[in-house]
């Protein structure tokens, strides 16, 4: 069952970023081009989504617990710390660059474009050396 | 459809997958966070996280079966670029804790403060290197 609907997630999620025009490049780079022909495309599709998420958590998390689980996993770090700035200014330096984010990435896989191939291979080897720093740090 | 009503109508879907996502399991919705931890050697929840991400990868297939479009555009820059924008990506959204979803859509919608200024930084980060690339090196 949790399985299920983990799936079913990630296919509204999948169906959501295609249909909000996420899963072209070019849409995404004219949202982040302020000076140029500005594209807000991506500005109603993060309205949608944070309205949407903002209402359903507030109904959800009154609750005990997950239907399927015996607790909500959220977040517990609070600091605003060099990492998660530095972190943040790296990946929006790489999605300016090719004007993909993690979601879009795997929802385009399918397009089976080759450099697009390599950029998931590149992120998954960002991830790794990202989770080896983690722990040379702890 | 207006294209801008079509992106409301996106984001609402994504706002529901999150939504249905904490409801049931009780996780936040981070792409970054969830595809990552597939790579982790420790994860005993494995089998949610791969449903998740193939979820994600066959949307835009079922999409174009329903109606013909799968919506996925053309890369717009070369491999070189790609392959730096991958590693950038992947870097900054591990050390960084999150990625446009798990910060910019979930942590928004909570108001986290770290969430709000991740959001903040990779959003101004993007503007900057999009205004370099595009206006001063005059494109890639």
């Amino acid at each position: 069952m949790k399985i299920l609907l983990a799936l079913l997630s990630g296919l509204l999620f999948g169906i959501g970023l295609s249909l909000g025009g996420m899963t072209q490049p070019a849409v995404v780079l004219g949202f982040l081009d302020v000076f140029g022909q500005w594209d807000p495309r991506l500005l109603f599709v993060m309205a949608g989504a944070v309205l949407t998420t903002a209402i359903g958590y507030r109904l959800v998390l009154r609750r005990e617990r997950p239907l399927l689980h015996d607790s909500f996993r959220l977040p517990t770090a609070y600091r605003l710390d060099a990492r998660l700035i530095g972190g943040a200014a790296v990946f929006g330096i790489g999605w300016g660059l090719g004007g993909y984010c993690p979601g879009p990435v795997l929802a385009s896989l399918s397009g089976g474009f080759p450099s697009l191939i390599v950029l998931f291979a590149s992120m998954l080897g960002g991830w790794w050396l990202a989770s080896h720093l983690r722990q040379a740090k702890a | 459809m207006h294209t801008w009503l079509l992106s409301l109508l996106g984001g609402v879907l994504i706002g529901g997958a999150a939504v249905l996502l904490m409801a049931t399991l009780g996780r936040i919705a981070g792409v970054s966070g969830i595809a990552g931890g597939l790579l982790r050697r420790d994860v005993a929840d494995r089998s949610w996280r791969l449903a998740f991400v193939l979820g994600l990868v066959v949307g835009p297939v079922l999409l174009w079966l329903l109606h013909g479009d799968s919506g996925i555009g053309l890369p717009q820059v070369g491999l070189p670029w790609m392959a730096l924008a991958g590693l950038l990506v992947g870097v900054g959204t591990g050390i960084g804790g999150g990625c446009t979803s798990g910060h910019g859509v979930c942590g928004v919608a909570r108001l986290s403060p770290r969430s709000l200024l991740a959001t903040a930084v990779f959003t101004l980060f993007g503007i900057a290197t999009v205004y370099v690339v595009r206006h001063v090196l005059g494109g890639l």
